[in-house]
């Protein structure tokens, strides 16, 4: 009984954490206002981009255990379809959207077929090569500015009306997508379909001797998880006006699993935290050095040493200490 | 009038394994009928995990066949023989570790009832799912441990939790692969009684080194040395077996 109460309390205080994340997101263009409204309303326009796709890669790694080391694929094919579209001046979104979604969805049907065969780091090097693979693919796209990339010529509109021109239009047009996204993948990993897969990620050979798929039920998560890391490089395409094969490079799904990392594995919240102290922390750095991942890098082997549950768990275990006194 | 041949639950045919060179089951046919327990014991490395392992379908024999309720199931994967009422148990204990005991034979419950493609609506509080979990928990005497993570149960829980997930899957066939295995002498004598009182309800094969548990619960009794059946039949004829004496019983039974 005791039990019982401990973790409803337990669970409450772990509801105030995202609901405070989005208070912040939801006032954050108000206090801009006062400041360097244009920068700091892209900054966190891009937080909130890299939240969707970090977010994605913490439902398939925090809860599936499927470590992706080529996540940013899918960025960029949502990024590259948005901007395929505009260079053939197609910006609407009625279009554009539901047909990056389909994309990213396919390939990620495609690649999760060949990759989901194979466990732990064989599963991490063979995402890696699919992930290298349509780098390289975006890269040849000489009509589409190849290795340089191009610009978007309009930002998306929806059924004609400019509906994202406006920058604080754009915002929060990306913290709706955000907070669906979030309340999905929660929702996903609370159901049926979420209790499978988080089973698989316990003892795979139990899951397979009581009667599931445990590959099929992945690779659906997989899918989800791909259609997600495309609706954020769909919105990344609109938000920098801009797409490019960087968007899509080992190094940008390496930063998807910092992020992670960084905020706290397996909370999905956590994954928005994390982009959030990336993007700002790589900003503030930035500003004192060119060589800032000199200073990030000793930062993320302390939280990953010493917290292991991030920030999230960090901040989490200092609260419990205060309220002991 | 001949006596009609009784439909066995599981007919395995002249069931071979071999890894290289080595015979691991060699030529092993055997029946289980309904409603019974059937032993299989026999010294280390005589084959009897190999055998069970080609049954529930984790491993996949050299030759000969596998028959459930007279489908031949021998190329299926291990989660459509489980669809078919096959289920087992494992030597090397096997459950979730980071779910409660309780969601642990959900889990077998929904695979049952429905699909699994329902991606809203939270499963832990689906009333019907925690109730023939709870069912399960209390045959088992585990029904009081129902909230605790699986990880956090003793041996003998974590042993009687796997049974419980074995009967949510309302089998036909239920393979225990020492289910005795580590569990001290209480312990035993309380799994004892859960199959004794589970027993009739379907058929089961037990694989087991407690002579005690074997001989308490066995209809019949079949003895595996080097990957072949060397005796099968009652447990007092088996018992009774000179060859069995010398091969593997010895001097327990003296």
């Amino acid at each position: 009984m005791s039990l019982a109460v401990t973790s409803t309390s337990r669970g409450r205080h772990y509801e105030a954490l995202p609901v405070a994340i989005f208070l912040v997101l939801a006032l954050a263009p108000l206090a801009a206002a006062f400041g360097a409204e244009t920068y700091l309303l892209g900054l966190f326009t891009r937080v909130m981009i890299y939240g969707i796709a970090a977010l994605a890669l913490d439902f398939i790694c925090g809860y599936g255990g499927l470590v992706s080391f080529g996540h940013a694929a899918f960025v960029g094919i949502g990024a590259y379809t948005a901007g395929i579209f505009s260079a053939h001046g197609i910006t609407d979104m009625a279009i554009t959207l539901p047909v990056a979604l389909l994309v990213s969805a396919l390939f990620a049907w495609l690649t999760g077929t060949v990759c989901l065969r194979t466990k732990s780091v064989y599963f991490i090097m063979i995402t890696l090569a699919f992930g290298q693979m349509i780098y390289f693919v975006a890269g040849s796209l000489s009509p589409y500015g190849g290795d340089d990339g191009m610009t978007l010529k309009l930002r998306s509109t929806l059924f004609g009306f400019p509906v994202l021109q406006n920058d604080r239009a754009l915002y929060y047009a990306v913290l709706v997508f955000l907070l669906a996204s979030y309340l999905l993948c929660r929702a996903i990993v609370a159901s049926r379909f979420g209790r499978v897969f988080r089973g698989a990620r316990d003892n795979p050979t139990r899951m397979a001797t009581i009667g599931y798929d445990v590959f099929r039920y992945q690779r659906v998560a997989y899918v989800i998880a791909g259609c997600l890391g495309g609706l954020s490089g769909f919105l990344l395409a609109n938000a920098t006006e801009f797409v490019s094969p960087s968007f899509m490079s080992w190094q940008r799904s390496g930063e998807l699993i910092i992020m992670v990392l960084f905020g706290g594995i397996g909370t999905l919240h956590g994954a928005i935290v994390g982009a959030a102290a990336f993007l700002l922390l790589e900003d503030m750095l930035g500003g004192i050095t060119e060589n800032w991942k000199l200073i990030f890098g000793p930062m993320l082997v302390l939280i990953v040493l010493f917290a292991r549950g991030g920030l999230l768990g960090l901040t989490q275990s200092l609260w419990e200490r205060l309220r002991r006194g | 009038m001949a006596e009609p041949v009784p439909n066995p639950v599981l007919r395995i045919e002249n069931l071979r394994k071999s890894f290289g060179g080595l015979v691991v089951t060699d030529g092993v046919s055997l029946d289980i009928n309904a409603g019974e327990l059937h032993a299989v014991i026999g010294p280390n490395g005589a084959g009897k995990t190999t055998l069970i392992n080609q049954i529930s379908g984790t491993l996949e024999p050299s030759s000969g066949a596998i028959y459930l309720n007279g489908d031949d199931i021998t190329a299926l994967p291990p989660n459509r023989r489980a669809e078919r009422g096959l289920a087992r148990s494992f030597q090397i204990t096997s459950v979730l570790p980071r779910f409660s005991a309780l969601e642990n034979v959900a889990l077998a419950v929904q695979a049952r009832s429905g699909s699994s493609y329902q991606f809203i609506g939270r499963a832990d509080r689906e009333s019907a799912l925690n109730d023939a979990a709870m069912q399960a928990l209390t045959e088992v005497s585990l029904d009081s441990r129902a909230d605790i993570l699986a990880a956090h149960l003793s041996h003998g829980e974590k042993r009687a939790l796997e049974l419980a997930i074995a009967l949510a899957m309302q089998p036909k066939l239920l393979l225990l692969d020492e289910p005795m295995a580590g569990t001290g002498p209480k312990e035993s004598e309380r799994l004892i009684v859960v199959l004794q009182r589970l027993k009739g309800r379907f058929a089961m094969m037990l694989v087991e080194h407690d002579m005690n548990a074997v001989f308490a619960l066995a209809d019949r009794i079949s003895v595996l040395t080097y990957g072949r059946i060397l005796a099968s039949g009652a447990p007092a004829a088996v018992r009774a077996d000179p060859a069995v004496m010398t091969a593997y019983l010895g001097e327990e039974l003296e």
